[in-house]
């Protein structure tokens, strides 16, 4: 089934939603939505969307973005790509796990990387970072540490373990040289 | 390897005569490191793909079994060498090692692969350690993507050749104030704290990656994104495909 067909289908069964085709997915443009268009895909008797392949996260620069793949184990159908796209500021999207089970690690391992909210979730945490780890490491604007440079955290804990540090560490950690200028992001031509 | 020769060697041509004659010569040296190289029992530890390598060098094919590393022992306690086969992250460091520390002298470490020799073609990342060595000292590196069995057993011979070569006298678990122990890194904000331990290891002066490829270790920020929503590319013209040519029918 061909994606305009299914936005036709969905735009009967779920008049609110707005729906988009872009390429050959479909873009629910209100993440609010996005619980009734998925239920409806689920109990619909020709599409019977039953299985969630996977469910993932990437990073536009404007936005923010999940993108499922459901398939029919009955039917033989799919994938039928969805996609949502939210606000880099504060990015909320209603979870699936009260539809589809095995969407709770892999909304856990999306907001792990991308630090996109599901809300609904029953246990939201870090998965594959440990706790305490700041930051969303798959984002486009994370900046990793310098892993050959020792920092002022690190000379501390050397010191606490009494591990000798050389003079020259100990300087360059304490009095760290002007960080590099940042170059401004592009915005993707329009 | 420059390894430092045994300063208690028999004189060969002595020792060949002598054994014609069925007189066997041996050093207390030469008969203890024999005996330490030719059952060293390695630590039931893998991390990613490389272990299937080692579990291969281990089975009935390449039979680690015929240089005396066979028994596989579950427990660090029982283990004299360590072989950190696969993928090191942050998340893992800690844990690998503590376990280098849990091991009785003598103990010794191989990595097998690059990831764990430098974090191989996961260096770029922000979650994997870029070499173990960072935190202990390695004994015997064993470059590979994984590597071959072969190349294990390799490392294995290497090894044992580093084994020969130490004198007991003068062996450092034998002497005074040993610190074999390493401090075990902590998982921080960013991290591992520290990166690295200054005693162990320093960082090079010169960037190899960047000599060779011209392309330093990547961790500034992106910027750009593919744009979804313009035309998508016109497909390729297909190649001129060959006519399917009609299978011979099955004579029965």
């Amino acid at each position: 089934m061909k994606a305009e067909d299914i936005r036709a289908k969905l735009e009967k069964n779920v008049p609110s939603a707005k729906i988009k085709v872009v390429r050959d997915s479909l873009l629910v443009e209100n993440p609010a939505d996005l619980h009734n268009v998925v239920l409806a895909l689920k109990s619909d008797s020709d599409l019977r969307l039953d299985y969630l392949s996977s469910l993932t996260a990437s990073d536009f620069v404007d936005y923010l973005e999940t993108v499922y793949h459901l398939y029919s184990i009955d039917k033989r159908i799919g994938p039928v790509v969805l996609r949502v796209r939210v606000k880099r500021d504060n990015p909320k999207i209603p979870s699936l796990v009260a539809i589809y089970r095995g969407a709770e690690f892999q909304e856990r391992e999306a907001y792990d990387t991308y630090g996109i909210t599901y809300e609904g979730h029953p246990d939201l945490r870090r998965i594959f970072m440990w706790e305490g780890f700041e930051g969303f490491p798959m984002r486009k604007d994370y900046e990793q540490e310098d892993s050959e440079t020792l920092d002022k955290d690190d000379i501390e804990w050397l010191d606490r373990n009494g591990v000798k540090v050389p003079d020259e560490m100990r300087q360059k950690a304490l009095n760290p040289p002007a960080p590099a200028e940042d170059k401004p992001a592009t915005p993707p031509a329009s | 390897m420059g390894l430092t020769q045994n300063a208690t060697v028999v004189d060969d041509g002595l020792k060949s005569e002598l054994s014609k004659k069925g007189i066997v010569v041996t050093t207390m040296n030469e008969l203890y490191n024999w005996g330490r190289r030719s059952s060293i029992w390695p630590m039931q530890f893998g991390l990613a793909c490389c272990a299937i390598e080692m579990i291969a060098t281990a089975c009935a094919r390449y039979d680690i079994a015929r240089f005396g590393a066979e028994l596989f022992r579950a427990s660090p306690r029982q283990s004299d060498l360590m072989i950190v086969a696969g993928t090191v992250t942050k998340k893992m460091t800690p844990q690998v090692v503590r376990l280098y520390n849990q091991m009785a002298e003598p103990k010794y470490l191989i990595t097998m692969g690059a990831c764990s020799i430098a974090g191989g073609p996961f260096i770029d990342g922000y979650n994997v350690l870029r070499g173990i060595d960072r935190f202990i000292p390695v004994d015997v590196h064993l470059p590979g993507c994984p590597p071959r069995p072969e190349a294990l057993l390799y490392g294995l011979m290497e090894l044992q050749k580093k084994i020969d070569s130490q004198v007991i006298e003068k062996t450092e678990w034998y002497q005074k104030g040993l610190t074999r122990e390493f401090p075990i890194p902590e998982l921080g904000p960013r991290g591992l704290v520290p990166k690295f331990n200054p005693e162990v290891w320093q960082p090079r002066e010169v960037d190899h990656r960047k000599e060779r490829y011209g392309q330093p270790i990547v961790i500034r920020r992106k910027a750009k994104a593919p744009d979804l929503d313009a035309a998508p590319a016109p497909p390729r013209p297909a190649a001129a495909k060959p006519q399917p040519t009609q299978p011979p029918k099955p004579t029965v």
